[in-house]
Parts: C-alpha cells; structure tokens; sequence
C-alpha cells in the first residue's frame, strides 16, 4: 500500500489475449497514453484460455482486482474463446458474491488491437474501481503455512 | 508378537463415517482381529487421559473422520497426530470439510443466532446461550469452544493419507484395510487412498453426448432418461470435477453427483473446475440470455461447493 501518501495503490492482475488485448496494450504504450501503472499484465493466447483458478489464485495471493481482456464478439481468433471467457466470468462473478468477494473485483472488457485508448481508459477506470473498494482482504490463516510461504509474492 | 493398534476419532461429523466402517460386514470381525482397538469413542468406553498416557507414535494407525470445528476437535487432532505413526483424513468432513464446512459461508453468530433463538423448533424462553466456561453451584464448567470457521484436518495437523467420500463406500474401505493388513506398499504421504484416479464421468454407464444446454433443471423438476448423461438433460451433475472410487452410485440411482469423493486428481479447487466445466456447455454467446439461464441454479456456492468450502482456494466467505 501507500507509495503515494496514504493512498490506497491497488494490484491488479490483468489477463489479456495475444491477439488483440495485448496488442491494444502495446499500442497504448508505444502511443505514449497515460495510464495508471497499477495494472500487472499476463499475455495469454486466448481470453477463453484463463481458467476460473488463475483469477482466484491471483486474488489469493494478493490481487485486488483482476481484469480478463480479450477479443470483441465474433473477433476472437479462436472463433468462440471470448464467448467460454464470458460464460466463466458471469458464473464466477456470482460464486465470488457468494464468497463474500465483491464481484466488482473481476472484469471482463473486449479490447481490440487497435484500441490503445480504451486499454489505457479501462486500466485507469478499474484501477479507480478497486481503489474505492479498498484492499482484498482474504483470510489467510487457513490456508496451510507451507503453502503461504512457498509462494509468497514480493508488493 | 502384540497386534498393531488402531484408532478411530470422530470430530465434527454426522456419524456417518463410523457406520461406514461398519458397512463392511463380517470383514470387520478380521479387522478387529488383526488390530487392537485401542481408542474408538463411537463404539467402545475409552477416555481422552487413556490416549494421553499412550506413548508417543504407538498408534499404527488412526482413522479420523469429522471436520475441526470445536477447540475440543482441535486437541485431538494434535493428540492424535501425536500418538499415531499414520494419521488418516477418513472421509470428504475431514479430507475437506463437507456439510459442516457449509457453516463456513455464514458466521458464528449468525449460527448461534439460529440454533438458540430464530428456528421455529427452538423454545429458549431464557434466552440460554453456550458459553465456554459457567460457573455452576458444583463449580466451574467447560465446554469446548465454537470456532469462527471449520478448517480441515490437515489445516490443523499434517496428514499421511486422505480417504474420500460422504462417507467412504465400504468395498473402498475394506481394499485399504486389506492393504494395510497384508502389509502392502503403500502410496507416499500426502496420496488419496481408497478412491480413482479419473473423474466420477469414467464410473458412469450413461451415454454422452456433445452438451448444448438453454435451461438447468433441479431434479424434481425433470423426469430423467435412465440412460443418458444428467448434465446433457441439465441436470447439474459433478461428475466431471469430483474423483472417481463411489462406482457412480448416486448417478445409477438417478440422482445427480453431488461431488462426497472431492476434487478430481490434480484438481485445486472443485467448486472452480466445475464453474469451468458448465461455463463451456451453455448454449449462448449474449449476456443477458446467459444470465438467464444461469438464473436457474439457485445457489452455485452450495451447489459447487456442497463438501468443500473449507478446502476450496477461498476456504470462507470473507468479512
């Protein structure tokens, strides 16, 4: 926390697909658009590639959020991988509510390659998200020591 | 030449487990020969200072079924780690919490809440409440206290082997039982006894078929077809994310998987893998028809989740 004063500073983990997430990244970046740092990005192939467990192994081990980017509808390279990403997230959204997680934490966005401006826009905007929500504050203290330890992630 | 000892301990759990030893017939007459029993609170009159008074490691084997829920269940389980050289997880409550593991989605005080004052059976026109300590007229009482969550057994203690199910199928039991006895090779600690090693699907005689679903149906609300896949018919069944070893009993009869045998091998979450599983097969690429249809599965945490909140990547529902 606080890098910043005593301003909350969310980690979020970001899941963006090879082909036009990651692309539209890159292109945020070598535009030079401002966006908020907060964001760790992941390339994965697909969107439809992240498995439930990736996002919940990442708010596990200290996430705040996680944002799944991938193709818009019909665009995805693999045909339908960013319609499974979206039947998982609206499911998962609401065993995460019933977690007690707010569901909020997860978001789903399609950004293509060339919409630097809308990367940049959605990291800025759910990085505001999360920080008005405040940290993830899981209970840890059941989780088995060894476990914790073996993979304990420098802030 | 003594007989190896056993011991069977009965934390938070229904009962079930202890009757599912018992599930095993005549077989259990060489069981009690081969060992002796040296602690069985369920079955026979021994007090926790006989197990304390026991040497250090001289339990060869204790089979330990019940979720740790209680400051008592915690001091046995460490007692008995303490005196059993092989400390098993005996049955889905202690492998991973099971039914009482659901209390993990609500909190104490709402349980207390219910039990003492709101049911409609409860008659508590005192207001009467537990309370750890009391002082009586005879002196001081003391009942365990009522944890906040319900862990696992080996989110307390380190534990040898784990055997599944609500409760373990006795032809299971028997087959680890006879292992142990005839002295065979054992798996290496940490390993699943008692159980397969592929999903509950490879068990079932039902014919699959591609999954296409529009609408979930609970199972009275849907006659199913004898011979094809639950799940094709919509009935949410989890076969595909619980480990095979039950012989798919529920699914013979009828009734869909509930998940008792846990997670599928080299699975860290049930309730994820199933979320998964279910997301690939609905049948609609707009949100809103999706929502819809995922509007019929009325609580997918107690669903998904129905023996394995304590162990799932989440283990409660967070303040």
């Amino acid at each position: 926390m606080s890098k910043n004063g005593d301003r909350f500073e969310p980690r979020i983990v970001g899941f963006l697909c090879n082909w036009c997430s990651y692309t539209g990244a890159d292109l945020a970046g070598v535009s030079r658009m401002k966006s908020a740092p907060n964001l760790r990005i992941i390339r994965v192939m697909c969107s439809g590639r992240v498995d439930p467990s990736f996002i919940l192994r990442a708010f596990q081990l200290g996430a705040d959020g996680v944002l799944v980017a991938g193709c818009h509808p019909g665009d995805c390279h693999y045909q339908e991988g960013n319609f499974k990403a979206l039947r998982r997230s609206l499911l998962l959204k609401r065993v995460l509510g019933g977690f007690g997680v707010d569901e909020r934490r997860l978001r789903l966005e399609w950004i293509s390659a060339s919409e630097g401006e809308k990367f940049a826009r959605v990291s800025t905007e759910f990085t505001e998200e999360i920080r008005a929500l405040g940290p993830l504050k899981l209970e840890t203290a059941m989780i088995p020591l060894a476990e914790l330890e073996r993979e304990e992630v420098p802030a | 030449m003594s007989k190896p000892t056993l011991a069977l301990y009965w934390a938070a759990s229904c009962g079930g487990c202890e009757i599912a030893v018992l599930d095993v017939e005549e077989k259990i007459l060489d069981v009690a020969a081969f060992f002796d029993i040296v602690f069985w609170p369920c079955a026979m009159d021994f007090k926790y200072k006989d197990v304390e008074a026991m040497p250090d490691g001289s339990i060869d084997l204790c089979l330990f079924n019940g979720a740790i829920r209680t400051s008592e269940n915690e001091l046995l389980a460490h007692l008995l780690r303490k005196k059993a050289k092989v400390l098993v997880a005996f049955g889905s409550c202690a492998m991973e919490g099971c039914i009482p593991g659901l209390a993990n989605l609500t909190t104490k005080q709402a349980i207390f809440e219910w039990a003492y004052k709101e049911s409609p059976s409860t008659v508590n026109t005192n207001g009467a409440a537990p309370v750890p300590r009391y002082a009586a007229p005879e002196g001081e009482l003391e009942i365990p206290e009522f944890y906040e969550s319900v862990r696992t057994l080996s989110q307390v203690v380190p534990v040898d082997y784990f055997i599944p199910g609500c409760p373990p199928q006795a032809p299971q039991i028997l087959a680890v039982m006879t292992a142990i006895m005839t002295g065979a090779q054992l798996p290496p600690p940490g390993a699943v006894l008692g159980a397969g090693e592929k999903s509950c699907c490879e068990e079932c005689g039902r014919v699959r078929k591609e999954k296409r679903l529009k609408r979930f149906y609970r199972p009275w609300e849907i006659e199913a077809k004898a011979d094809e896949c639950l799940l094709d018919q919509g009935i949410i069944c989890m076969g595909p994310a619980t480990r095979s070893g039950c012989g798919a009993l529920c699914v013979k009869a009828n009734m869909p998987c509930r998940g008792c045998y846990g997670a599928a091998p080299n699975v860290a979450d049930q309730g994820i893998k199933m979320i998964s599983a279910l997301s690939s097969v609905i049948d609609s690429q707009d949100a809103g028809e999706i929502n819809r249809i995922l509007d019929q599965i009325p609580d997918p945490v107690g669903t998904f989740y129905r023996f394995s909140v304590p162990a799932s990547m989440l283990h409660r529902r967070q303040a």
